[in-house]
């Protein structure tokens, strides 16, 4: 049951919620009759057209979906001059999920989750949150259909992530600095499912990656898949083909999996998740968990996982709150060991540095995020055919980082 | 017959409940841990819960979160908390221990050689609590091969359609949490329990032990009679919490403050 089926990278998971040997449902008691309950509504949402309508108008008249396709000409251009040879050189597309309604692909999968809450007879909704745009969204989500909102935050990200924090009280939302371990993602989602063991009547938790048990990490990816259909059908009008190579930032991996999902049975789609490398993947301070780490498992799911000898989990470090996950989403681990998906990994001064670039060539501030994805873009393009075409997840803009790149840059605000 | 059997066995002949006491191995080191496991039977301890430190411990409250982080600060590991078991088991052959942790440090160890050795050690019965029966292909196997119990938690929220289901993999004795939440942060309502155990009781013949948000002599006392046995855990720990220098070390009346709560708990259970 658990060996992928030949012909298809799309089948998964099984009916245990496992790609492989990775995801399932490793919850405590109390948790696992509502990680059911989802599961059996989130099956019974996706077989009522209603449901999919109503949430496709929010992503039309609320998000502002479908978000652009991009083509990058200024920065090709300065990439083809990087260019060993004249021949080389690859068209760097843009997927511009950034333009979304509060700043990242987060909403999409916020709104099916939301709508899913209703539909389960929740009232009140929590989410875990690292950068602060998953919260962002689901304060967003919940102002719109006036459901009370608590957001779990590691204090490291309240510290660091100041106006996202302030967006999300302005949005009516309660946010709860988390002091436990490190103080960032990892420990918010482990607070999160605790307050949820013990207000199960009435609350929804809804999470913001691929991750967590089974049914989350196919909840969020089909939410997150409208990123790669859409693009599909943009670039078959741009180009009239399929692009040769797809870019996405990896933290828990939910952008990228929205964007890989549907190409994954297209062979001659290429695709790479870039990692946090932090401050290089030979120090102790990365988030590169599919590069560096171990299958393990934590908040619910077997999945790579940096860790020590003894399974102890480690802390890991990016200079992008929203890559400091010591975890990634099973299905990414599964399509590690099956080698369909390419891992890297950019450090933060490489991530810096394409923030910057893209700002000054494309007029676009990107988040530290997908400037890690830009930043092998970046390394990649010049060594490709001028006639080959790559596809990048622009997941998030870069206004909750100007901060943080401030600092580094050494630059008073 | 194992030791777990054993003793309900024992205690049913006697009439009572049993005391089920839970701390965290290592907390705060590992000479103050053992010198507390040493002296629980003697305080009146009926079984012995160690609690395996981890990092993410998701289904505890703040007080065993923070034993955690005190025991892996004193070097704390899955190999050092059998080491502790194997040292208790030196002047003690009959009080049964019970290992409760999550799954992380156990696939770290190796499935098959941590149950070979947890047996080995002195171990009579797991709790997993992130291995719920709809992974238990993951454990059970090799649990049993090397005669441990599986004890399995049945939760407020398990329905009756769920707990035949939950009790088919548990052995030992069932482990009924009594409030939806975590541990240490509420209390039942005595009447809630008067309903939920009969419930559990139609449904499996092993004894059953009452847990999470267990923390008065009284409350030890009412449990153990209503259900066949009392866990009290975050109770204990916080008292060994207090008793701590404030760089979280241990004093020289930390192992005494620890048993001398564990002989009130054991004299209100034992009377009841």
């Amino acid at each position: 049951m658990n060996k992928p089926l030949p012909n298809s990278f799309r089948q998964g998971p099984d009916s245990r919620g496992r790609f492989g040997q990775f995801g399932g449902r490793f919850v405590a008691e109390t948790l696992m009759p509502l990680i059911l309950e989802v599961e059996q509504a989130y099956d019974s949402a996706k077989a009522d057209p209603a449901f999919d309508a109503e949430w496709r108008r929010l992503l039309k008249d609320y998000v502002g979906r479908p978000s652009p396709l991009w083509y990058a000409g200024r920065l090709t251009e300065h990439l083809r001059a990087e260019a060993k040879d004249p021949n080389l050189g690859a068209k760097v597309y843009f997927k511009r999920d950034e333009l979304n309604h509060t700043g990242a692909h987060k909403i999409n999968a916020v709104l099916g989750q939301i709508l899913l809450a209703r539909r389960m007879g929740k009232t009140r909704i929590i989410a875990e949150t690292g950068a602060g745009q998953h919260g962002v969204a689901t304060a967003t989500a919940c102002a719109l259909f006036n459901l009370p909102c608590t957001v779990f935050m590691g204090a490291t990200d309240v510290e660091r992530q100041q106006p996202n924090v302030f967006r999300m009280k302005l949005l009516g939302a309660e946010v709860i600095p988390v002091t436990s371990g490190a103080a960032t993602l990892k420990d918010a989602m482990n607070e999160a499912l605790r307050y949820w063991v013990a207000n199960i009547e009435d609350t929804y938790y809804c999470i913001g990656t691929v991750a967590g048990p089974h049914p989350y990490p196919v909840m969020v990816r089909d939410f997150q898949s409208v990123i790669g259909e859409e693009a599909r059908v943009q670039m078959q009008e741009a180009e009239g083909r399929l692009p040769d190579a797809l870019v996405a930032a990896i933290g828990g991996g939910s952008n990228a999996m929205g964007l890989f999902y549907p190409f994954l049975d297209d062979p001659s789609v290429a695709m790479y998740g870039v990692e946090a490398a932090g401050h290089g993947v030979d120090t102790e301070q990365h988030a590169a968990s599919l590069t560096k780490g171990r299958p393990g498992v934590l908040h619910g799911n077997r999945t790579y996982l940096l860790q020590d000898g003894d399974g102890q989990i480690t802390e890991a470090h990016s200079i992008s709150a929203g890559l400091d996950y010591p975890g990634v989403g099973p299905e990414h681990s599964w399509l590690h060991e099956l080698g369909r998906v390419q891992y890297v990994h950019a450090t933060d001064d490489d991530a810096l540095a394409a923030f910057q670039l893209c700002s000054k060539l494309e007029g676009i501030i990107p988040a530290l995020e997908p400037a890690h994805a830009l930043a092998h873009v970046i390394r990649q393009a010049p060594t490709l055919p001028r006639d080959s075409i790559i596809l990048m997840n622009l997941c998030g803009r870069g206004d909750k980082d100007i901060f943080t790149v401030a600092r580094h840059l050494g630059v008073e605000m | 017959m194992s030791r777990i059997a054993s003793k309900f066995a024992a205690l049913k002949a006697a009439g009572r409940g049993a005391l089920v006491t839970y701390l965290q191995g290592y907390d705060p080191d590992g000479a103050t841990s053992l010198a507390i496991l040493r002296g629980l039977p003697g305080a009146g301890a009926d079984l012995i819960e160690v609690g395996v430190p981890f990092t993410d411990p998701m289904a505890d409250g703040p007080s065993i979160q923070r034993a955690a982080q005190r025991a892996l600060k004193a070097g704390a590991s899955l190999p050092g908390v059998l080491a502790l078991v194997r040292d208790f088991r030196r002047d003690d052959d009959t009080t049964p221990i019970i290992l409760m942790g999550y799954y992380n440090p156990i696939l770290a160890f190796g499935v098959d050689s941590f149950c070979t050795e947890a047996a080995a050690s002195g171990v009579d019965g797991l709790i997993v609590v992130d291995v719920p029966p709809e992974e238990a292909d993951e454990i059970e196997p090799q649990a049993k091969a090397a005669g441990l119990d599986l004890i399995r938690l049945v939760a407020p929220t398990t329905d009756d359609e769920r707990l035949p289901r939950v009790l088919a993999a548990t052995s030992g004795f069932v482990y009924y949490v009594s409030i939806t939440g975590i541990t240490g942060t509420r209390s039942a309502s005595a009447a809630s329990l008067e309903a939920a155990i009969p419930r559990i009781r139609q449904h499996t013949g092993l004894p059953i032990a009452i847990g999470f948000g267990i923390r008065t002599p009284m409350q030890a006392a009412e449990a153990a009679k209503l259900a066949d046995g009392a866990v009290v855990g975050t109770a204990l720990v916080d008292t060994l919490a207090a008793s701590l220098n404030e760089d979280g070390t241990a004093r020289s009346e930390t192992v005494r403050l620890v048993l001398d709560q564990v002989r009130a708990l054991a004299e209100a259970v034992h009377a009841g």
